[in-house]
């Protein structure tokens, strides 16, 4: 009776199916194929036969358990939210620890330090032209410098993101306040965000300072010393973010992110370090478009190949290798300056899908960063967005709350099927280091920006007020520019000639002679002669400038 | 979608360049491919090029055109690059900007001398355009060349 019952509702299902269908074909006979950002035919409706729950423990599981689809943690966002880990970087050493203090006291544990773009390029700020310093971000070249944005606050407790491009000169000196004041270095925590060499030397150049052999070395390098003697740190964060914002699918920042990562292992374990020991410290971070459902998938897709990777690849059998944390960021290039405020719009789709794909910590963009860096009332509107969403609109209820979507999970596999043929691509031509030696990954990088340009360009994706629902705009973008005042950086710039005029020179020297020898001699390990540079005075100009001469300069490979 | 040139007038070459301090180059290199298949000569350099480079490189490629692309305050330096550009006797090549900038910094460089500023959301084909419109005389042998 049961078995007969349930024959004829398969009937009318399979009946229903085809008169949906009559009648969507008809009443849309011109209906256009739609592809997503990482070339995936999207069908109008998914339905029991593109996914059924029948595979639910091998696909999905629970949360905190293989194949950990649904989250890395037993209790996910229900238990802990996010870190709300707004970039911050502006002026001064002063100006930053007053933002920093500000912070603070409104709750934040989680904080970011952005220096100057002087920094990033490996110099000190007395090196570049002073219309450029401080205005993208804080300028930091010496210990007095990080003890100054440090202020009054006890750098035990907080977690502290640094972007902080190898040779790591920043954490060096973070060490060295620590040394001063007498904190432990296990009580140091936080993440060394921009330790992923690859990424600058694909997509993001400006964090490229040392040559490509001699960024490998030193990420392991620093990856050891941070294993052994600042345990609580992850001294790597491999980033997705910069390929997907210089134009890479999602499908593709995805495999070459998860491939790098591949590569690191690898190059580490040559080292003799145990994959059990370094791979829970691993960390990602990763851009998220706007293209909603696409993003979703992209990160329970990643989250569920990571952990096969590390498994089949290297034997781990720790839960705490498997768990894919990351951090994420809205997506940059898909704001526009036509109409900025519809921006906080497009900030809080980006964010939704990140939340729904488990971030574990985010950055939301201030609205008006396509106009000129954020001012503080907009990064306040960010930050408020990602509190309307998890107090208002109660999007951390529920773990993993779209599982079980046709859709969704259709998309998830087909993004893991794409994501596991580019993983198959890079390991034909050698691993990740050597495909982007090779330019592959660049090529493939241009080709898809590329290809977005043209959809724009086509009106194939439309962007709200660019390429459709134009207004008359009279062009009042306008904003009050948050730049320092020439007169500090002045000021900053003076007190970096005091205290390079008032250090112990010789201790300094000696210092970097044994970074320069450090350089040479591969049984030392050079981020150790790093810190030991910064706490005796070397500036960060200097440690960046003398690895450059001993071991070769970073110049990106750029193929158009 | 492309503006392809006249067959009997030389292409229009233009130095496609970033200056100062930023190294993203998504934009540079979307609109370098894109000029290029237009039918112009593209010169493209790496990012961090010193004033003085550019105007040598300038000089030596003989451009038409030079288009920076500036997405974190670098557009500062571009009145600098202007007027290295006078010094040399290259007042004749004209520079277009592209990317962030504000609109307070924008008539700072129009003053400076540039001849247009491109702003986040600019179509390819108005980029190509516009590039035509500026260079086109110009790409016509001149006795001042």
């Amino acid at each position: 009776m049961a078995r007969k019952h349930a024959a004829a509702i398969e009937n009318s299902a399979t009946d229903a199916h085809a008169e949906w269908r009559r009648n969507y074909e008809r009443q849309l006979p011109n209906d256009k194929a739609i592809t997503n950002r990482s070339g995936i035919t999207i069908k109008p409706l998914y339905e029991p036969q593109d996914w059924s729950d029948a595979s639910y423990m091998s696909d999905l599981g629970y949360p905190g358990q293989p194949p950990m689809t649904r989250g890395i943690y037993a209790t996910m966002h229900r238990g802990r939210t996010w870190s709300q880990r707004q970039l911050i970087g502006l002026g001064t050493p002063q100006d930053y620890n007053q933002r920093l203090q500000r912070l603070i006291a409104a709750g934040t544990n989680a904080i970011s330090l952005i220096p100057c773009n002087s920094v990033y390029r490996g110099f000190d700020i007395d090196e570049v032209d002073p219309l450029l310093v401080g205005t993208c971000g804080t300028t930091v070249n010496t210990i007095e410098d990080m003890d100054v944005c440090f202020r009054d606050i006890d750098i035990g407790r907080i977690s502290t993101a640094m972007n902080d491009p190898l040779p790591f000169t920043l954490l060096a000196l973070l060490l060295g306040v620590a040394k001063r004041r007498g904190i432990p270095w296990d009580r140091i925590t936080g993440t060394s965000n921009q330790s992923d060499y690859i990424s600058h030397f694909v997509a993001n150049h400006m964090f490229f300072r040392l040559a490509l052999p001699a960024s490998r070395r030193v990420l392991v390098d620093h990856i050891a010393f941070c294993n052994e003697r600042v345990p609580n740190w992850n001294p790597l964060s491999v980033v997705g973010q910069h390929m997907q914002q210089a134009g890479a699918s999602p499908a593709q920042a995805m495999a070459f992110t998860l491939s790098t990562a591949i590569q690191y292992a690898e190059d580490c374990i040559d080292r003799g370090m145990d994959p059990e020991f370094f791979l829970p410290r691993f960390t990602f971070f990763f851009d998220i478009s706007i293209s909603f459902f696409e993003e979703i998938a992209k990160f329970r897709a990643g989250r569920r190949l990571w952990q096969k990777l590390v498994r089949q690849r290297f034997g781990v059998e720790d839960p705490k290798a498997w768990r894919f944390k990351f951090h994420a960021q809205t997506s940059g290039v898909d704001l526009t300056r036509q109409q900025p405020l519809n921006n906080i719009a497009r900030v809080t789709a980006q964010a939704m899908a990140g939340i729904f794909g488990g971030l574990q910590s985010l950055h939301t963009d201030a609205y008006d960063e396509v106009l000129s860096t954020p001012a503080e009332a907009a990064a306040q509107i960010a930050v408020s967005t990602q509190n309307i969403l998890r107090d208002e609109a109660h999007l951390t209820d529920v773990i993993d709350p779209l599982a079980g979507s046709y859709y969704l999970e259709t998309l998830t596999n087909q993004m893991e099927d794409k994501i596991e043929s580019l993983i198959s691509r890079i390991d034909a031509a050698g691993g990740m280091y050597k495909a982007v030696e090779q330019g592959m990954v660049q090529t493939l990088i241009g080709e898809s920006a590329r290809e977005f340009a043209n959809r724009v360009e086509t009106g194939e994706q439309i962007v709200v007020g660019v390429n459709a629902y134009r207004i008359d705009e009279d062009g009042s973008t306008r904003q009050p520019l948050e730049r320092p005042e020439p007169r500090r950086i002045q000021e900053q710039i003076d007190r970096l000639r005091l205290f390079k005029s008032e250090r112990d020179r010789r201790q300094v020297q000696s210092a970097l002679d044994q970074l320069a020898a450090a350089a040479n001699d591969t049984n030392v390990n050079i981020f150790g002669a790093v810190v030991d540079a910064a706490g005796a005075g070397a500036t960060h100009g200097e440690i960046v400038a003398c690895l450059r001469r001993e071991m070769g300069s970073g110049e990106p490979l750029i193929a158009i | 979608m492309n503006h392809p040139q006249e067959p009997t007038a030389r292409p229009i070459k233009i130095l496609i360049t970033k200056i100062g301090l930023d190294g993203h180059d998504r934009g540079s290199r979307v609109v370098a491919a894109h000029l290029r298949d237009a039918g112009m000569e593209v010169v493209y350099t790496p990012p961090w090029q010193e004033i003085n480079a550019v105007v040598k490189l300038a000089l030596e490629e003989d451009v038409d055109v030079i288009g920076l692309s500036c997405l974190a305050t670098d557009h500062l330096l571009v009145p600098k690059l202007m007027q290295a550009l006078r010094d040399q006797g290259l007042a004749h090549i004209k520079v277009v900007v592209g990317g962030i900038v504000p609109d307070e910094d924008e008539a700072l460089l129009l003053d400076a001398g540039v001849s247009r500023v491109f702003h986040p959301g600019s179509s390819l084909d108005d980029i190509t355009q516009t590039i035509t419109d500026l260079a086109g005389p110009a790409a016509v042998p001149d006795e001042d060349r």
